[in-house]
């Protein structure tokens, strides 16, 4: 079962993001199947494939869909492209390689969900993705796949739209995506009312992830129930998990949800550059709480990495050998937050500062110890007072950093200095060219 | 709504007139009574015409979306890619988020300071390049990465990074 690719079987094919090539290899037929079912029926093959939100939540799509109010019109459908999670790298993959497999998604959901308008949100950065979904969307237009007839045949008029954002780390937050997507700034909405009930215009809008739709036609055309056979428990499928740091063969890896984080790391993505032992690895994304290199032989399902005192988010995994500053790592992960708060609530704009601030006074040696304890305790401040779940995902890095690595940042307070000098990040030139290669991505 | 016939003021009105036709395209986009969806396509499709995101730019935006100026303003002052200064030729963006730094990011930063003679971020004094480090791109298995004029680059080095700069006069 576990060489089921659902994702990424096209990938690598040569023109693998034509109409063309999707359509030789069997594509739209799980939407032409769909036109046949009752939309209803469609909504409950999700809902027992056990598909789970890959943007980061993992919130069980099936039931996210059924919190639509029965009658209220329009809906909107809004796909969450906006993949800025530093170590996630995956959504890109299936829009460069197979946009039409997340066309087809799209249409299944609207169609399953009466919904007419759908907009994929993208991040500015991805020009080349938006022009990849561009022209898939044209080819599909001109096909007759979506537009006045839904695949030429069912009464159902479609469309689809690409919004390029530009520039915002919380406009993969999905409320602050709507009004970014309404011409403002990202600024998150107090939930409840949830997107679901008041979303894009005030309408019912669901927003789910790029990768969560891309499932949508294998689960039609397969089954839920052969779905959910691939992952585990209340977790179906596989899922792209992204490994990237210090590891031979960094890339995207599609796998069953439940696969092993340290046989995925040491197998698939080649174990660490030079042999070296592994201090630490972020299993979800930068705001998933760190995991010591003794932590990591653990499957990735969602509940099983909870379990374990992290998240598996986005699925993206960064590797840290044992020659990492720890301190200089976190330093980085903390300026990011920093940069990245919208300033909309006061814990998280000053917060986020200050952990910023205080991270580089301890790694060039002008903190004491009593400002390791100072750090801990902004972190705390921000954790659960802001509207949106950036203020989480800044503190927990800094929490989970000061728990299992806690030494380090004391050493630097006492030497006045980081013990690791200049040598504490990346790789030297030499290595680097050394692991540079084709792009990886799957198998 | 277009109530201005040529442009906004101190902007020329061919371009201008390029902006409205691009803009109506832009608009298809979005329902008819939804204009103001289209702010950032907007605003950056004046950033491309005028060079940078200038409060008359913002203005002309404000206008023809149907809303107020504060709302353009809002908007080119929170989203990095809309540039509310005028900046450099090419734009060179260098992610040191995490795991580019890992594969060094950071010492590419570095080295293109050292290389255009900057401090830190800003311009060079030729006008050529503006160069400011960039946070997480979405390229972290093909680090590290960086955006030239908003193309993406991976799996950089320092000799492609030379080629890169030496292809953009």
């Amino acid at each position: 079962m576990s060489e089921t690719l659902v994702l990424s079987a096209r990938w690598g094919k040569p023109n693998s993001a034509s109409l063309e090539s999707y359509r030789a290899d069997g594509g739209y037929a799980a939407l032409d199947k769909a036109l046949g079912m009752e939309p209803s029926a469609i909504v409950e093959e999700v809902k027992k494939s056990n598909l789970r939100g890959r943007g980061g939540a993992g919130f069980a799509t099936g039931l996210k869909w059924t919190f639509l109010p029965k009658d209220v019109r329009p809906r909107y459908l809004t796909v969450n492209a906006d993949e800025s999670e530093p170590g996630t790298f995956k959504d890109r993959y299936i829009i460069e390689h197979d946009p039409h497999m997340l066309v087809e998604g799209i249409a299944i959901t609207c169609v399953a969900l009466d919904i007419h308008l759908a907009y994929i949100y993208i991040r500015g950065e991805f020009a080349k993705q938006a022009r990849a979904l561009e022209k898939a969307i044209a080819e599909a237009r001109a096909a007759g796949i979506i537009g006045p007839k839904v695949l030429g045949k069912k009464d159902f008029d479609l469309d689809i739209h690409v919004h390029r954002g530009a520039g915002a780390y919380i406009c993969g937050e999905e409320s602050a995506l709507l009004e970014s997507l309404e011409g403002k700034k990202g600024y998150p909405r107090l939930k409840p009312p949830f997107p679901a009930v008041v979303g894009l215009w005030g309408k019912p809008t669901i927003i789910n992830n790029v990768e969560t739709i891309a499932n949508i036609p294998w689960i039609v055309r397969n089954g839920g129930d052969a779905f959910a056979a691939l992952g585990v428990g209340k977790s179906g499928g596989t899922r792209l998990f992204g490994v990237s740091g210090h590891v031979n063969r960094p890339g995207v890896y599609e796998k069953p949800v439940h696969y092993n984080l340290k046989k995925l790391i040491m197998e698939d993505a080649g174990g660490v550059v030079g042999g070296r032992a592994i201090k630490a690895v972020i299993p979800g994304g930068s705001s998933s709480p760190v995991l010591r290199g003794d932590e990591i032989d653990i499957s990735l399902e969602f509940d099983a990495v909870k379990a374990a005192g992290s998240m598996s988010g986005s699925g993206g995994v960064i590797v840290f050998d044992e020659s990492t500053c720890m301190v200089r790592a976190l330093a980085r992960i903390a300026k990011f937050y920093a940069e990245e708060s919208c300033g909309q609530c006061t814990p998280c704009r000053e917060g986020t500062h200050w952990m910023e601030g205080i991270l580089e006074r301890i790694e060039h040696g002008h903190a004491s110890v009593a400002d390791v304890a100072k750090l801990e305790q902004v972190a705390n401040s921000i954790a659960g007072n802001t509207i949106c779940a950036l203020g989480d995902a800044a503190a927990m890095p800094v929490q989970s950093f000061l728990k299992k690595f806690r030494h380090e940042f004391l050493e630097h307070a006492e030497l006045r200095r980081c013990p690791h000098g200049d040598h504490g990040w990346g790789l030297t030139q030499e290595t680097r060219d050394a692991v540079a290669g084709p792009v990886r991505y799957a198998r | 709504m277009t109530t201005h016939a040529g442009g906004v003021e101190g902007l020329p009105r061919e371009k201008v007139e390029q902006f409205d036709r691009e803009l109506a395209e832009i608009l298809k986009r979005y329902p008819p009574d939804r204009k103001a969806s289209a702010m950032i396509p907007a605003l950056r499709l004046g950033q491309t015409l005028f060079g940078y995101v200038s409060p008359a730019v913002q203005a002309l935006a404000a206008d023809r979306l149907g809303t107020s100026p504060s709302r353009a303003e809002e908007v080119a002052s929170f989203y990095v890619m809309l540039e509310t200064h005028p900046f450099g030729r090419h734009l060179v963006e260098v992610c040191t988020n995490v795991s580019c730094s890992l594969t060094g990011g950071d010492r590419l930063y570095a080295y293109l300071k050292q290389k255009l003679a900057l401090a830190g971020a800003g311009t060079t004094a030729d006008g050529r390049f503006t160069l400011r480090e960039a946070e997480c791109l979405g390229a972290c298995g093909t680090a590290p990465a960086m955006l030239v004029d908003e193309e993406m680059y991976e799996q950089l080095t320092q000799q492609k990074v030379d080629k890169i700069l030496g292809e953009h006069p």
